[in-house]
């Protein structure tokens, strides 16, 4: 004969409703925790955009291209030039981080974290048009023709907000002056490379490949105007225009093209790819112009990065002293 | 119809699941970790949650059209309210952080971008309808006056896609997926009120 075991107390039996009531909160709770989970992920994931901050240096490997400690500023070789601004660069991680580069993506962030395909030396730059002495030249050789400056610029984009920026490079006038520019030459065309499998931007028609830009030979001659190298006394970054771009401080920074394979003297003005794009928006001059608003904003006003408040801006991004001269009896407003 | 049960858990899991992506947003803030231009991360990130929201919103009814589930548009109205509640976000970021309260530049934007002005109509035409939004103000407006009312919100959330895709610089692949959905969400509303009519013509002739 088996023995039960004893029965329970009545008092220790949890009665049936409250059993299943207990049951339905916890799938409540567990049904509750997913949903909420499920809805935020979702919107979460919809809405996301990418930060433009973080991802790595992209430097390719290169001797000196290592992403430095945010906020590191090496000190410039030389004595401050006659153009060098004294305000204060903007961090090297937000400069490297914060870029407009469409060859590697058209978010913020994406030239940071794409541009490592990029494969700066060897790397070839064709010299032609309306000069005496076309040529094919390695950059390294190019290099050597001149003696390296530091010249720290204001950088300003056409969207609004701004850097300062420590440049390496040297002057665009020297290089042309050497090739000798006939008396047809009246404008500098510039192309950027085009190769969709070290940018895989160029494998989407956001823009017109490659990319183009051009200026008047006057501008190209001006001293300010520089083609740069490196930046904080380094190599320059894939996602700012390795291995060699155009600077141009007192125009919107779409101008300062990077990543160039070729410059060519022509007689007639030249297509630029904004301009292509949207000549409403973006005009072949594009100087820096308080008194011309973009049809979408206002360009008052910026933001240097890294500061809350919004600054004036300055005519010819504050470049009026030693550029205006170029413009004399031009109206800006037509050409923008 | 699968007419669902009562869920209580339901409108406080989309609440806390929708206010989610703000907390984290407001995380990120606190951290420094949104990049070199916060302002205009904080600028985009609320006007996307904005419209996603009020397109989810505006999905609740014809998700009840098409599947019989009772349950969507038990979180309509959370949805839209927290929509708005980016939406409004957004525009106090702008005009507060961004803008920094220059009213001389604020109107020059209102007045002379078209983009800028879009965007604020869709919010201004969202006012009405969170101010109603209450079981008393549909008694008060009764509810054939109260819907009408309410169908602004189709209007608005248009207004805030050409809002989107005129601030994209380049590519409106992204805004226009937001109007495609918008317009398949609008078909099938549509095709229910010509079924009604028909139904009720169909009804009083016989």
């Amino acid at each position: 004969m088996r023995h039960l075991p004893p029965e329970p107390l009545g008092s220790e039996i949890t009665s049936e409703s409250l059993y299943l009531r207990r049951r339905e909160f916890i799938k409540g709770a567990a049904l509750f925790t997913g949903t909420a989970a499920a809805v935020g992920t979702g919107l979460q994931l919809l809405s996301r955009r990418p930060t433009g901050s973080g991802g790595g240096g992209g430097g390719g490997g290169l001797e000196g291209s290592t992403p430095t400690v945010a906020g590191e500023v090496p000190k410039p070789k030389r004595p401050r030039g006659p153009y060098d601004t004294d305000e204060t660069p903007t961090p090297y991680e937000d400069a490297t981080t914060y870029n407009n580069f469409f060859e590697f993506g058209a978010a913020k962030g994406d030239p940071a974290e794409n541009a490592h395909t990029l494969k700066p030396r060897p790397w070839t730059i064709v010299i032609d048009g309306e000069v005496a002495k076309p040529q094919r030249v390695d950059l390294d050789t190019m290099q050597a023709w001149f003696p390296l400056e530091d010249r720290v610029y204001r950088m300003r984009c056409v969207e609004a907000w701004s850097m300062v920026i420590p440049w390496l490079g040297f002057p665009l006038a020297g290089l042309l002056r050497r090739v000798e520019p006939t008396s047809k030459a009246k404008y500098v065309a510039f192309t950027t490379l085009k190769d969709p499998t070290q940018m895989p931007g160029q494998r989407t028609d956001t823009l017109e490949w490659p990319y183009v830009e051009g200026l008047r030979l006057d501008e190209a001659l001006h001293p300010l105007t520089m083609l740069a190298v490196g930046m904080y006394g380094k190599v320059l970054p894939n996602q700012n225009g390795a291995p060699l771009r155009l600077v141009v401080p007192w125009k919107y920074g779409f101008k300062g093209i990077k990543s160039i394979v070729r410059i060519s003297l022509t007689e007639k003005e030249p297509p630029t790819t904004w301009n292509l794009a949207n000549e409403r928006e973006y005009g072949f001059f594009a100087n820096v112009n308080p008194q011309v608003a973009h049809p979408r904003w206002s360009q008052a006003t910026e933001r240097r990065i890294g500061e809350l408040r919004r600054r004036p801006t300055l005519p010819f991004n504050g470049y009026a002293e030693q550029v205006a001269s170029l413009y004399t009896g031009m109206d800006l407003r037509k050409y923008f | 119809m699968a007419s669902s049960p009562p869920l209580p858990w339901l409108k406080p899991a989309f609440l806390v699941g929708g206010l989610s992506p703000l907390a984290l947003l407001l995380l990120e803030l606190a951290r420094g970790t949104l990049g070199a231009n916060p302002i205009e991360r904080v600028l985009n990130q609320t006007g996307m949650l904005a419209l996603l929201v009020l397109v989810a919103s505006l999905a609740c009814t014809p998700l009840k059209l098409v599947t019989g589930w009772t349950w969507p548009p038990r979180v309509r109205k959370l949805l839209g309210l927290l929509g708005f509640g980016y939406a409004l976000l957004h525009f106090l970021v702008y005009v507060g952080v961004d803008q920094g309260l220059r009213m001389g530049a604020l109107l020059e934007d209102i007045t002379k971008r078209p983009f800028i002005t879009v965007g604020l109509l869709a919010l201004v035409l969202l006012v009405p309808l969170a101010v109603t939004s209450t079981q008393g103000m549909v008694r008060r407006l009764g509810f054939p006056r109260w819907q009408r009312l309410h169908r602004l919100a189709y209007v608005a959330v248009s207004l805030g896609v050409v809002h989107f895709v005129w601030r994209v610089k380049q590519d409106v692949t992204e805004p226009l997926v937001y109007g495609g959905v918008l317009a398949l969400l609008f078909a099938i509303r549509l095709a229910e009120a010509v079924r009604k009519r028909r139904a009720r013509a169909a009804l009083s002739a016989t």
